[in-house]
């Protein structure tokens, strides 16, 4: 009951989303992250095939194609969380601010800090909503005191657009939210980290289209501070959210470059029928 | 054109519901059969009980303080009375108890920490298999380890250091029933870690916490319900223990805290009430009954709570 009564009043604010701006494809800052011929095996099977990206700061990025074309994957990649997966082994280069993440020398749990991750399906810990945004500040010891964290806290929810809704009842299990709520939760976690990067694994495939197009806001707002890459099967929602498109299509990256471009312009066949719904 | 076939779905013969009447009909009466054994031992439990109750009063028997259930076989003979305050065997199965769970809980939990989360699939299939075999020893055979290694051990190390020990005491039976406990801790809380979901161990290592952390303040606490409910389980096992005790706590009813010392408990008293010719009308026969009354209710209600809790846990994740 209560979920409905909270989302009601978003929906006149939240439907007319605002195309977002595209990039001038001509200004090209120098990339962020620089991904360089990046090949990915499970066991035997190549599930990537020399993958050379570049990601552009401050600006999203959708990585879209069929499922098992690799994009989980290759974003999976570009945290180390493949790394937790036995069988799976990465060649080649992804470079962050033009550091090597798989040099030896790299110590994972600093580059997961500061590339954060937010899964497909909402996973909040099983405690209360303070102490879920609260579980990342604590670990890397970024408050000194309680009120720091308090703040820490309160500042994360606030830009994951949860704060009013929360506030009130901030040690209620984080599970006892809405789905919608759930995954802006977890953003509000990831966030409280201070990452550069936020990795985003469709991250509204579990949720309906009015908390979807909540997170699609929050996407368009948390761009000015970090830089996004996101996975996601909707081409409406690449097209909404995001300024550079990636298209992967059986372990390759076919095309990438200006959403907008992507979209009217397809240089590639495959990914001009991808878009118009021939594949996929 | 073909015609249409006529579609006829009444049974031609009522082979099909035969089949399935005679096999629910086989279920039906096995499990009835069961529970019909369970009803009639509480039953046969709770009416000996009660004839012992004729004899005993049933505040001398719960708030007695002295355990000595030998009764006068004739008339004329002294020391008639017999005592049967349970309260020393209670103490005693609850110190033997709480030294195996104070050995099993650390051993059992860490190597299911171990197994679920550290071990790669070629170790765990190794280990998990001898941790099994380990709860596939007869627990006579853990019985005899317990009186001829590990009591004679404590009590050569006792008096090296200057302490007293019992040649049979509680420490030694509470040690082997630790050990036997181990598989079962380890096995129940090795399958509840497992069934943590993998999200939120993706949730916290993909916010930089290292692989210690995410079990210590993400795992365990998840799984904690479960582990809990894997520990009331093991207690109850070692409250209804009764080889070990009987080859290796001794069968003096003391009323004790003390490890070293010969303690006895209720299943060891159970035994030596009711082996050998004895007469089932003396109190001193029927009290095994209150004393199996009372043993079956406090692992009744470990039980329950303990499934409360792991079903209750499960529900979660679902």
């Amino acid at each position: 009951m209560s979920k409905i009564v909270e989302s009601l009043p978003n929906i006149p604010e939240v439907l007319p989303l605002d195309p977002a701006p595209q990039a001038d494809p001509a200004v090209r800052v120098k990339p962020l992250i620089t991904a360089r011929n990046v090949n990915v095996f499970y066991g035997q099977k190549q599930a990537l095939q020399n993958i050379s990206l570049e990601v552009p700061a401050n600006q999203v990025t959708a990585l879209i194609g069929p499922s098992g074309c690799g994009k989980t994957t290759f974003l999976r990649c570009i945290n180390r969380m493949n790394d937790l997966i036995d069988i799976c082994r990465v060649e080649g280069s992804i470079e962050i601010g033009g550091q090597d993440i798989y040099h030896k020398d790299v110590d994972v749990v600093t580059l997961r800090a500061q590339v954060g991750m937010v899964f497909q399906k909402p996973n909040p810990f099983p405690k209360s909503i303070f102490e879920n945004v609260a579980y990342g500040p604590r670990i890397h010891g970024l408050a000194a005191s309680k009120a720091e964290l308090q703040d820490i806290v309160e500042a994360s929810l606030e830009k994951a657009g949860l704060l009013a809704e929360v506030h009130d009842r901030m040690n209620a299990p984080g599970t006892s939210l809405s789905g919608g709520q759930q995954q802006r939760l977890c953003i509000a976690r990831t966030i409280a980290v201070e990452p550069k990067i936020i990795l985003m694994d469709e991250p509204c495939s579990a949720l309906d289209p009015i908390a979807t197009a909540r997170i699609e806001e929050l996407i368009d707002e948390l761009r000015e501070n970090y830089t996004i890459i996101i996975v996601t099967h909707s081409m409406q929602q690449a097209a909404r959210v995001s300024q550079r498109t990636a298209f992967f299509h059986m372990g390759e990256l076919v095309e990438e470059g200006a959403t907008e471009q992507i979209f009217t312009a397809p240089r590639d066949e495959r990914t001009q029928s991808y878009i118009t719904g021939r594949i996929g | 054109m073909e015609k249409t076939k006529t579609i006829n779905f009444m049974a031609k013969s009522s082979r099909h519901r035969r089949v399935e009447q005679g096999v629910i009909a086989v279920l039906i009466a096995c499990s009835t059969l069961a529970i019909f054994t369970t009803i009639g031992i509480i039953a046969s439990l709770i009416f000996e009980a009660i004839q012992f109750f004729k004899f005993i009063p049933i505040t001398d028997f719960l708030f007695g303080l002295n355990w000595s259930p030998q009764t006068a076989i004739r008339e004329d003979q002294i020391g008639s009375g017999g005592s049967f305050g349970v309260l020393p065997l209670i103490t005693g199965t609850f110190l033997i108890s709480a030294v195996a769970m104070a050995l099993a809980t650390p051993l059992g939990l860490f190597s299911a920490i171990y197994l679920a989360e550290y071990a790669g699939p070629k170790v765990r299939a190794y280990i998990k298999p001898l941790l099994e075999i380990l709860a596939g020893i007869p627990t006579v055979v853990y019985g005899f380890f317990a009186a001829l290694v590990i009591a004679p051990f404590i009590r050569m190390t006792g008096s090296e250091i200057g302490l007293e020990v019992a040649s049979e005491s509680a420490l030694a039976a509470g040690i082997a029933m630790g050990v036997m406990i181990t598989p079962l801790i380890s096995s129940l809380s090795d399958d509840v870690i497992n069934s943590v979901p993998q999200a939120l161990r993706d949730a916290s290592l993909g916010l930089g916490a290292t692989h210690a952390e995410t079990v210590a303040k993400v795992v365990l606490p998840a799984a904690l319900p479960g582990i809990a409910g894997s520990l009331l389980l093991a207690t109850s096992r070692a409250i209804g223990e009764t080889m070990i005790v009987v080859m290796a706590a001794g069968l003096a009813a003391q009323l004790t805290l003390n490890p070293l010392q010969a303690v006895t408990t209720i299943t060891v008293q159970i035994v030596t009430l009711l082996t050998g010719d004895q007469e089932f009308d003396s109190a001193k026969t029927l009290s095994a009954f209150a004393l199996g009354l009372m043993l079956f209710l406090v692992t009744l209600c470990l039980n329950a709570i303990a499934h409360q809790i792991v079903r209750h846990y499960r529900e979660q994740y679902d």
